[in-house]
């Protein structure tokens, strides 16, 4: 067999498939917390627990309502983005004129109160979510044998990072929501209704939070602390992409994951650390991060 | 700094997470603690369930005792040692503790028992697993009474060496339980004449187990070895089924519970060899317990709040065969009698500590296999006590070899 530095390359392409479905996952969540921080200045700490309500959604809509996968991908995010829109209105729109710490301090207590919520009312030894009938299976690849869900969920991310992307960079809509947090009063001006576009952005991260959660709900147990161990390594890779920065957090997300997988062949112990260790050095070398602009 | 605003906010909200409810000591009571996981990843092993069984038991037992009521103290430990080593030195100091439930995670416990012998209040271990509590961690007032990492070794590694699954990889969490766990597995295997191929150390939870999964797929071994527990043994085994691993290799939980294969579902947990020191549908009694439980909490007890109910019965017949709540007489009658209630039949407290009473290794049942709902365990074989737990191993003073 074909080895590269003494890995045999059948190892290396498996691991790049499974780095690329977890990088899938990292570049969904950062896209919205990029959209949310990048045209609110929001650091929503509350992303993980929204991805949690997502997964949760679909659970709670498959159990008591019959609602099947499909309909779930659709309606959980609604769902959730409604939630998030009421969340800015109740709360996020009265901390825009303060220091940044606030809405992350807001942000993070009410991750707190969802999963302790979530906790509450479904335990803590969370529950199984079945793969959808039309997805189950697996395909040998060659050098692996891939399950046909995990594939589904490269191509379901790509898809929506792509739209997110085109959406904010290359349409009038996304010139619109640019121009506002340029200068929201002279847009305001113009007579473009500005609090509607940041309630709309909002809801979509959301929306974008809960759409992650649904997709991993098959791969993973859903429990009320699934997002909070996910929201840090999400983080770092905002960060990493640079703030704010749609493109830039879809390309490290991915790239991201590839990295962890490596590590977890070569050095296992150190594959939760490694994103760190990347977000410093970044942080070192280019402060505004690796997309950022400044 | 802002920061430190944020800091201070945070410790205060800790602050009033710990606080628990008190009570104030009196001589006319017998004063019974629990200190367990209560909110955490596992609060569903024991928790609350364990609250309410510790409470049954005490109702059954008649609510009093020489002629003192019984109370309850209840706290969380968060799954920090220090706070479950405060709270316990704080309810020995101020209200008159009289004997101390240790529920789950082995590194409070062991934090515990420290505060046992300083203060001399006994304290029975249902939830921790690691042997190391009646090894070079025992004390005189430390019993271990439901299962240990030794005894699901013994149970779980020989059971499938012996069936011919000679060649095993671990997948271990990368802290001081994953490693005993697998340690002690090893030994079995070896000792069995089987052999440890690989191993690969997995950073407590982990979002994704698929990469170290198909390593131990590539490994060729016969068994994997599964040396985590909670939500890490959930999540590694769904990727193992959603792989395809499962059919290749037998899976080995070293410490599985019932609400684990609750949560997975027949379907995943099909085929999992486990341990178990106890099981809601194994005769009579335990159905009867288990639909009492049933009625109160909507699920089937885990062999913990089994064991919360046979230790505070155990201790509270052990205080009214020696007429006092002294613990050095306490002690040395648990260390007398028999135990034989719905739990154990014939079980024993050895000079050690440990609890020896029968282990059952369990296959997990497929759908089709399950008749009625929790109906999840097949019993493979029945250990007993002596061949589960071992030898004494000279390692704890007070019981040399």
């Amino acid at each position: 067999m074909t080895e590269i530095f003494g890995i045999p390359v059948a190892v290396i392409l498996g691991q790049l498939m499974l780095g690329l479905v977890n990088g899938s996952f990292y570049a969904m969540l950062s896209l919205g917390l990029a959209v949310i921080f990048g045209l609110m200045g929001i650091v929503n700490f509350a992303h993980g627990a929204f991805y949690a309500l997502g997964a949760f959604a679909a659970l709670l809509g498959l159990q008591k309502f019959g609602v099947n996968y499909w309909a779930a991908l659709v309606l959980a995010p609604l769902a959730v983005g409604l939630l998030g829109i009421v969340v800015e209105r109740l709360f996020l729109r009265r901390l825009y004129r303060l220091d940044p710490l606030y809405g992350l301090l807001m942000t993070f207590g009410l991750a707190l109160v969802i999963e302790g919520m979530l906790h509450q009312f479904f335990g803590a030894s969370g529950q199984s979510y079945p793969v959808p009938r039309a997805l189950e299976g697996a395909i040998n690849l060659g050098f692996m044998i891939l399950p046909i869900y995990r594939a589904w969920v490269i191509v379901v991310s790509v898809a929506v990072c792509f739209t997110t992307w085109f959406v904010i960079e290359r349409t009038r809509l996304g010139g619109t929501l640019r121009a506002a947090t340029e200068n929201a009063p002279l847009l305001q001006a113009f007579g473009v209704n500005v609090p509607l576009l940041v309630i709309a952005t909002y809801g979509g991260g959301v929306a974008l939070a809960a759409l992650a959660g649904v997709l991993s709900a098959p791969v993973i147990l859903v429990t009320s602390g699934m997002g909070s161990s996910l929201v840090i390594v999400v983080f770092a890779v905002v960060v990493i992409g640079g703030m704010g920065s749609i493109l830039g957090s879809i390309v490290s997300g991915l790239a991201l994951g590839v990295v962890e997988g490596f590590t977890k062949v070569i050095y296992p112990e150190a594959s939760n650390v490694v994103v760190f260790v990347i977000m410093a050095l970044v942080l070192i070398v280019r402060p505004a991060g690796l997309f950022g602009k400044e | 700094m802002k920061l430190n605003t944020l800091a201070i906010g945070l410790a205060a909200a800790f602050a009033t997470m710990v606080s628990a409810q008190a009570a104030f000591a009196a001589p006319n009571e017998v004063v019974i603690g629990d200190i367990d996981d209560l909110s955490g990843t596992y609060a569903d092993v024991a928790g609350a369930g364990a609250v309410e069984v510790m409470k049954m038991a005490i109702a059954d037992f008649g609510g009093t005792v020489l002629g003192r009521k019984i109370v309850t103290l209840v706290a969380d430990h968060q799954n920090k040692p220090d706070i479950g080593a405060s709270k316990f030195r704080e309810w020995a100091d101020q209200n008159g503790l009289n004997l101390l439930l240790g529920g789950s995670n082995t590194g409070v416990n062991i934090a515990m028992a420290k505060v046992a012998a300083a203060k001399k209040v006994p304290l029975i271990v249902i939830g921790a697993g690691g042997a190391s509590l009646t090894n070079e961690d025992c004390t005189a007032y430390t019993v271990h009474y439901v299962y240990d990492t030794t005894a699901l070794a013994n149970g779980t590694a020989t059971t499938i060496v012996q069936n011919g699954g000679k060649t095993w990889f671990y997948l271990t969490a990368d802290y001081a339980f994953g490693t005993q766990l697998q340690n002690a597995a090893s030994k079995v295997v070896e000792a069995n004449g089987g052999k440890t191929v690989g191993a690969v150390r997995v950073p407590l939870a982990a979002s994704d187990f698929s990469s170290f999964l198909l390593q131990a797929q590539g490994s060729g071994a016969q068994v994997l070895g599964l040396a985590n527990a909670g939500e890490d043994l959930n999540n590694s085994l769904k990727a193992a089924n959603e792989f395809g691993i499962t059919k290749k290799m037998k899976p080995a939980a070293l410490l599985a519970f019932i609400t684990n294969i609750d949560s997975l579902g027949l379907q995943t947990a099909q085929g999992l060899y486990l341990t178990t020191g106890w099981y809601w549908d194994l005769n009579a009694d335990t159905r009867a317990f288990a639909k009492r439980y049933f009625e109160k909490m909507k699920k089937e007890p885990t062999m913990d709040h089994a064991g919360y109910y046979s230790a505070t019965m155990t201790y509270l017949k052990a205080v009214k065969a020696v007429g006092t709540t002294d613990s050095d007489k306490v002690m040395a009658e648990l260390k007398k009698m028999k135990i034989n209630d719905m739990f154990a039949k014939g079980g024993y407290i050895r000079a050690d500590g440990v609890m020896i009473h029968d282990m059952y290794v369990m296959q997990v049942k497929s759908p089709q296999e399950s008749k009625y709902p929790w109906d999840y365990y097949k019993v493979l074989k029945v250990m007993s006590g002596e061949e589960a737990f071992g030898p004494i191993t000279g390692a704890c003073p007070l019981a040399p070899k």
